[in-house]
Order: C-alpha cells, then structure tokens, then sequence
C-alpha cells in the first residue's frame, strides 16, 4: 500500500490544474479515491462524519449484487444444458465455439461448474460491455464538466447487466447502457442529480426499441430454438394451475431455478443482499415495505375482484414476489437513493405507488408480461411530487403548532 | 356506468393528453417550474375541457355535422367544415365568461388563476379533446366524462414535471441544454414511464 500511495503521491501534481495531464484528473481521482480515503474535508458550517461514504455505498450494493450475480450464471448455464441435453443445439456463436475449443462439457454431462462457465461466457460479456460502454461515457463527461468519476456507476453496469435476457446481442446492451448513463443520467449533471433510475432508463429504452430481443419466449434460454417462457407468462396463460403443469413449483421460484433475466431469477439470495443493504442502512427499509404493502393490497384486491378471462387476477400474493424482476427491482432499484423519494413519509407513499403499479401493469396490462421495470420508472416520476406535498404538510404543521 | 369509469381512467393515464399525445406543450412546459402554479393552471385546464368538450359536443352535433339540421328542414346540409373555427370560438367565448364569472363569484379562485384562463384559450389540449369527442363521437355524458378525466390526466403530469424540475435545480446540466433543452429531454423520459400504461383494454 506504501508504494502506491507513493507513485499517486508523485504523479498527483500532473494532474492538477496548471499540470500536464489535467485532462486527466477525473480518472486519476477515481483511482486514487479507489485505494484510499480523499484526502478532502468539509469546509462549511454543516456536515456529516460518517465513515459510510459514497464509494462504499456503492460498493456495498455492489456486493450485495453478487451472489444473486454467481447463481444466475450458473442458472443460465443449468437451463441451457438441460435444454442441449434435452435434443436441442447450443448457439452457433463465439462463445461456444471457445467453449467447445476449451472443453467445457455441455449437455447431460455438465456438472454445476460447467454450468457455471457456461453462464459466466453468457453474462460476463454482457457485463463488459456494459461496464466498458458505460465507463467511457462517465470518464468522458467527467473529463470534460469536471466533475468526479463516481462509483454509482459500478452499481448502474451491473444492475443492467442483471436485468437482461441471456441472449442479447452486445451492440444492443452498448447501446441501452448508452442511454442510460447519458440521457438519463450524464445529461442532468452525473450522479445524484438524475430524476430516474439510469440503469432502468436503459432497459426501458431497450425494451421498446428492439422488444423482440429483449421479452417474449425465446430470449432467455442460451439454445437454438428453445422456447421457455417466463413463469410470468405462464401465469398469465393459465394461472397457478397452469404454473403446476409446466413443473414450476414456489419454492424453484424462490430459490431461482426458474427463466428469466440474468440475476432476477433467485428471489432468496437477491433478498439475503437487500437484507444485507437494510442492515447496512443503505437501502431504505420503508421503501421496501411500501413496495411489499402496496403489492399485497393490490393482489388482495384484484383477487377478489376476479375475472373470467385474465388468469393473473388470481394469482396470490406470494407468487408475484418470486416470479419476475419483483425482488430485484424491490431490493436493488426501488432503493437507489438518488430517483428514490427523500423524507421518511413519501418513502412510504412511493413504495406504495410502485407495489401497486407493478400488480396492475402485470395483470391489467396485457401488453407487458412484466412490470416492475415501468413501475419503479412511474413512482420515479412522482417521488418529487411526494416529497414536496410532505414538507409542505409539514410546513403548515409547524405553522400551526409555533404560531406566525 | 362502468363505460364511464373506464373512460375517466383512459383519459387520464392511457391518453394522457400530455404524455401519451404531448398535447398542450407550450404551456406544459413554460408554466411547470413551480408545483403550486402547475397544480393551479391544471385545475384551470380540467374546469375549461370539462365545460368547452361538452358544450362544443351539443353545438357540433346539432348544428354542424352532417345532417345535423334535419330538425330545421334542411337535412342535406353539411356545416362540418365549420367546425374548427367555431370550436375555436367557443372555446375563447368560455374561457372569457368563465373568467368573469369567477371574477364575481369566487375571487379567491379567480386570484390563484390568475394569468393561466385566458392562457389556456388557445391551449392545444383543450382544442385536442374537442377535436378527440368529434372524431370518437361521444354523446353529451361521455363528453363531459372525457373532457374532466383528460383534465385530470394533463393536470398530474404537468405537477409531476413541476415537482422534477424543482428537484432539478439541484442538478448541474451542461450549458447549452439549459432551461428548454433539459425541459424537452425531461418530458421524454416521463413520456417513457408512462408507456406501462400502453396496451391496456379497459
């Protein structure tokens, strides 16, 4: 460690204004901030000490992020050679071609590890991708607006990188992280001062632009020619009856052996990483609960209102918080702090919004098979408008309480 | 009944006359830096659809469309062509009684209006969900079910936008996307979330 804080200690005057490469000095902080702690102090009246600093928030979802990362690997790779094993061809790609140049045993052969390298060549360069795309626009726009390379944006590669099918071609996860990091969010200044959630931004953008390679049937088996649908689908074809007869059972659903995007299969681990955030008090514990609150109201109701026709009417309760992106998006996105709202009691009021758009965009809308994606988009449109009615709820309470 | 309910919900958050059909602009975006004022001019908007959209709906379809005038004996006649310029009128004629109206019976709420009634004579939303009743022909109920629920719908997202961009003050946009320029990109992100809403039967 002595060395190194040597060689940034030495080359440090290069970067600063007036040096050779102050260009570079958003790069060179961000790695200097990497190994130790800036060396800056707060100079005005008001501030914080708390050793729980933006690089380690983002570090810790980041972490949190991992084992739901590790198991969908495996997840890709286990769906997949059941598949191959099953009669069906592996893609005609790169990835196994150097697959099968290497020897990695596919099919019924293949025990978990195989599985695992077979889903780690699936998610891992779309992972890259995602970093690499998205690391030069943040390195770009903080070069030249001068502004710190922020570590956020380790959180919003890897939480797209979760959110997508298996199977997505590379220029499209290039192009979605793209306009994620600068539409959504470089544009209104970087970090902290965006309204949405950019790595949601990214995949809505996705999503409506090349919906066929991101939802459907297809997408989320690594196979030639495979079809398997989602268990939200499948909900919606024919219920909980018809979830039984295709062998997807609750606990699969929880534990994630189901299909589905990269890391949202495993509810369990996903809510053993939030747990950990909440505990960590990085992720808000009343957002969370607003978003289960508002879920659970909304499914009781629509169960009772019933329907004929649409089977998700009747889906409980427990099975639309292990199908789809709900936990992912419950744990990891509704959290994020930034497009989340700011006082204790609109916390409340958005979870809310989200758990209840995210019932009605699943059941009432037949368009989308899945909702959480738009839902934490829609509660992130009206946070501010939540926390302005609080303060001034709050504002005219002191009014009357003090006096004018 | 039900028809009516599911009308009211479609025309808040399916059409959103803001950001499913970007009706209304100008003012969408001039008048949505501060909530209070936004919430103001919706409330101004939602009372003027929810009077004009009716009131044009009997004048369209006892006057000016096609065979209209069967009870004046003059069945052949076709006045449709008629029909922007009258909606027009109608509509500026509304928003001028209205305005007096309020002016002597409810000063406070003729205060908190203020400038935005007579803005909003010549706002595309209003004129939008007139042009919508003539071309969905509703009757005289659903009209006036259309016009209060596309008020509602423009009303919400105007105080949504209001409320982001009192959150953007905070925020550091490059220069030359100050001011409009991040307004319009705002706008299209929400336009974006309020797509979970595209697709659904009511």
């Amino acid at each position: 460690m002595k060395k190194i804080l040597e060689i940034i200690e030495k080359i440090e005057p290069d970067f600063l204004p007036g040096g050779k490469r102050e260009k570079w000095f958003a790069l060179y902080e961000a790695t200097a901030t990497f190994f130790f702690t800036p060396g800056y102090i707060t100079k005005n009246k008001t501030h914080v000490r708390d050793n729980l600093d933006l690089k380690r928030m983002m570090i810790f979802v980041w972490a949190a992020l991992m084992p739901a990362m590790f198991f969908g690997m495996y997840n890709i790779g286990a769906g997949a050679n059941e598949a191959i094993a099953a009669g069906f061809a592996p893609l005609a790609d790169w990835r196994v071609a150097i697959m099968g140049a290497i020897g990695v045993p596919m099919g019924a052969e293949a025990g978990w590890f195989a599985s695992l390298l077979f889903g780690a060549f699936y998610f891992l360069p779309i992972y890259l991708v995602a970093f690499v795309v998205g690391g030069f626009w943040e390195v770009l726009f903080a070069s030249v607006r001068n502004h710190e390379v922020n570590e956020g944006f380790f959180v919003t590669s890897i939480l797209f990188a979760l959110t997508l099918p298996a199977t997505i071609p590379l220029w499209q996860v290039a192009l979605g992280i793209t306009f994620g990091v600068v539409i959504a969010k470089e544009v209104f200044g970087g970090t902290g001062k965006n309204f949405l959630n950019p790595a949601l931004a990214g995949r809505a953008f996705l999503f409506f632009a090349y919906p066929s390679a991101i939802s459907g049937d297809a997408v989320w088996t690594a196979v030639d020619g495979f079809s398997g649908a989602t268990a939200l689908s499948v909900a919606a074809a024919g219920g909980v009856e018809e979830l039984a007869a295709q062998g997807i059972t609750w606990a699969g659903a929880f534990f994630g052996s189901i299909q589905g995007s990269s890391g949202e299969t495993s509810t369990f681990l996903l809510a053993l990483g939030g747990l950990f955030l909440i505990y960590a008090r990085i992720a808000s514990w009343r957002i969370v609960a607003g978003v289960l609150i508002g879920m659970v109201a909304t499914t009781l109701l629509l169960n009772v209102v019933g329907s004929d026709t649409n089977a998700m009417f009747a889906i409980p309760a427990y099975w639309h918080l292990v199908m789809g992106g709900f936990a992912l998006g419950m744990f990891f996105m509704a959290t994020d702090p930034v497009s989340a709202a700011f006082t204790n009691k609109s916390k409340w009021w958005y979870g809310a919004l989200i758990g209840v758009m995210v019932i009605l965009i699943r059941v009432v809308n037949p368009a989308f098979p899945e909702g959480m994606m738009l839902a934490i988009l829609f509660a992130n449109l009206f946070a501010p408008v939540f926390d302005f009615l609080v303060v001034q709820g709050n504002i005219k309470r002191r009014i009357a309480r003090d006096g004018q | 009944m039900e028809q009516y309910i599911s009308l009211f919900v479609r025309s808040i958050f399916i059409e959103n006359m803001a950001l499913a059909f970007l009706l209304g602009m100008c003012t969408f975006l001039a008048v949505s830096k501060k909530v209070k004022t936004a919430f103001g001019l919706g409330v101004a908007v939602t009372v003027v659809l929810g009077i004009s959209v009716p009131v044009n709906q009997i004048i369209y379809f006892n006057l000016l469309a096609p065979g209209a005038l069967d009870w004046a004996g003059l069945p052949e006649a076709d006045l449709s062509f008629l029909g922007f310029i009258t909606f027009i009128g109608v509509i500026a004629a509304l928003v001028q009684i209205l305005e007096m109206v309020l002016d002597k019976f409810f000063p406070a709420l003729y205060q908190a209006l203020g400038i935005f009634l007579p803005l909003i004579t010549v706002n595309c939303a209003i004129f939008g969900g007139v042009s919508f009743m003539v071309q969905r022909e509703y009757n005289l109920a659903e009209s006036f079910v259309y016009g209060i629920g596309s008020g509602v719908g423009w009303m919400l997202a105007i105080v949504a936008l209001a409320g982001i961009r009192e959150k953007m003050k905070y925020s550091d946009v490059p220069e030359g996307l100050r001011g409009l320029g991040i307004t319009f990109i705002t706008v299209g992100l929400m336009a974006m979330a309020f797509m979970s809403f595209s697709g659904v039967q009511l």
